[in-house]
């Protein structure tokens, strides 16, 4: 677990570099040690959508799990026990880093203060390479990673077969060069797949888009 | 030693154990290639595939345990059903359970199973199971990509060398006597059929066949002549290879009952 430790702790780092505020405040909110009450809910669900861009992928610790789209919703359970419920999407079927990430997300939120916390698994709609923001391609592409291009919506009509893949045209991330090619379908990880930049010779991997 | 659990038999359990069961046993076989791959591209490749195999697994086995409880038997997770059961309680199709063999073995393999997976996904996305129809949602994805990534690798095998061409040759005429059992209907898949949780396999067969007879004649390799033979993994009455396969996955549960590390 101290892979987790760390990601939390470097989050926490980036928070407080990038948007303080909403740490400081969740941590004031663990120090006074007050219950939360109905009155404040819209205060609290807030809160935790700003814990939540602190908490990063474990795989790839520089998108936040809100950057990459996994947080379906999140909302408060008054029937219950007045509880968080967080609402994650897995990315993969067999993605290892999916309980890392439920881990994370209570881990965050319980240490603002904000909980008690569950994680609800969320399987439909399925995730999309589309849903990953803006700003979560923009850090893709600075860590190095290809951004994933629009997920095809045609996917699984018409395929088409070839012994041996053309250059790919993707953009590399480091020289920003078109001349690059794939070298394996299959990555690091099951989200990714590594190419190679003929103009400054650098391997890269790049988000699949799916 | 942990004993063995008695699954129920009511044919909605059985036809999503003949699913989970395949995308498991055919995780096991690419599995075994970590380490050995004829290249680190496609060791890294047969692993993440068998990783994407084991999660599809996990969510249907799951399903299929909380299923058995709403029709009236035991609930069981799915560490259960994939640890505890014994070989004739497994479902899933022969050609899952053959040896791994050479790379165009494992190639070919994986070109007939992810297409025909493809193609059942498809299908499953509008069962009358929800839990289902989201698991195909994800699951239709990823085996879009094996098939593609498969695919691929048939014709490269074969337009490669004399040796290339020779052993996908082979593979074929090793494969093939065991893909029509896939095809096949009995009452679990008509009663499926019948309450809208997916569909006959025998309604799979055309748009397999459609896809996967054009590769095969690019890649210059013919399907042996059908024979009378019929495997019939489905029925739970498998070939001598699956019960090496338990041996090895079962152990650790077997002997040290919820072993977690």
């Amino acid at each position: 677990m101290s892979a987790v430790r760390a990601s939390e702790e470097a989050a926490v780092a980036e928070a407080l570099a990038s948007d303080g505020a909403a740490v400081i405040a969740a941590l004031a909110a663990e120090d006074a040690h007050v219950p939360m009450s109905v009155g404040n809910l819209d205060t609290r669900i807030d809160r935790a959508w700003d814990v939540l861009t602190c908490v990063l992928d474990p795989e790839v610790p520089v998108v936040s799990v809100r950057d990459l789209g996994i947080v379906r919703d999140v909302r408060l359970d008054a029937e219950r026990d007045g509880g968080l419920e967080v609402v994650l999407t897995p990315t993969y079927s067999g993605c290892p880093a999916t309980e890392v990430i439920e881990a994370s997300v209570c881990a965050a939120l319980n240490d603002a203060g904000l909980g008690p916390v569950r994680v609800r698994m969320q399987r439909s709609p399925a995730w999309t390479t589309d849903w990953i923001s803006a700003d979560g391609r923009r850090k893709l592409r600075e860590y190095g990673i290809a951004p994933p291009g629009p997920a095809d919506p045609d996917a699984g009509i018409a395929m088409r077969f070839v012994p041996h893949r053309a250059a790919t045209r993707l953009r590399c991330p480091r020289c920003d060069s078109l001349e690059t090619e794939r070298i394996s379908a299959f990555g690091s990880t099951a989200c990714k797949a590594l190419h190679r930049c003929r103009a400054c010779g650098e391997p890269f991997e790049h988000f699949k888009p799916i | 030693m942990q004993s063995s659990i008695e699954v129920s038999r009511q044919p909605a359990v059985r036809y999503l154990l003949r699913i989970g069961d395949t995308c498991l046993i055919q995780a096991q076989r690419l599995g075994e290639w970590c380490g050995h791959g004829p290249v680190l591209e496609e060791d890294i490749a047969m692993t993440n595939m068998a990783l994407d195999l084991v999660g599809q697994a996990r969510a249907v086995l799951t399903r299929a345990g909380a299923l058995e409880a709403e029709l009236g038997g035991t609930a069981h997770d799915e560490d259960q059903l994939a640890f505890l059961r014994d070989e004739r309680d497994f479902l899933n199709l022969t050609i899952a359970e053959l040896p791994r063999g050479d790379f165009a073995v494992t190639v070919l393999r994986n070109f007939a199973l992810s297409t025909l997976l493809k193609l059942l996904w498809q299908r499953l996305l509008d069962s009358s199971d929800a839990e289902l129809a989201a698991i195909a949602g994800k699951a239709l994805k990823e085996a879009r990509y094996h098939q593609q990534h498969a695919g691929d690798w048939v014709l490269r095998l074969g337009g490669g060398t004399e040796e290339s061409q020779r052993r996908l040759r082979a593979a074929v005429d090793l494969l093939w006597p065991y893909l029509p059992e896939a095809f096949e209907s009995d009452e679990v898949d008509d009663e499926a059929f019948a309450s809208g949780l997916g569909p006959r396999c025998a309604d799979l067969a055309d748009a397999w066949h459609a896809e996967v007879a054009p590769v095969l004649d690019e890649a210059g390799v013919a399907p042996p002549a059908p024979r009378a033979f019929r495997s019939t993994g489905k029925k739970g009455v498998h070939s001598e290879h699956l019960g090496y396969i338990l041996a090895e996955m079962q152990h650790l549960q077997r002997s040290h009952p919820g072993g977690v590390w």
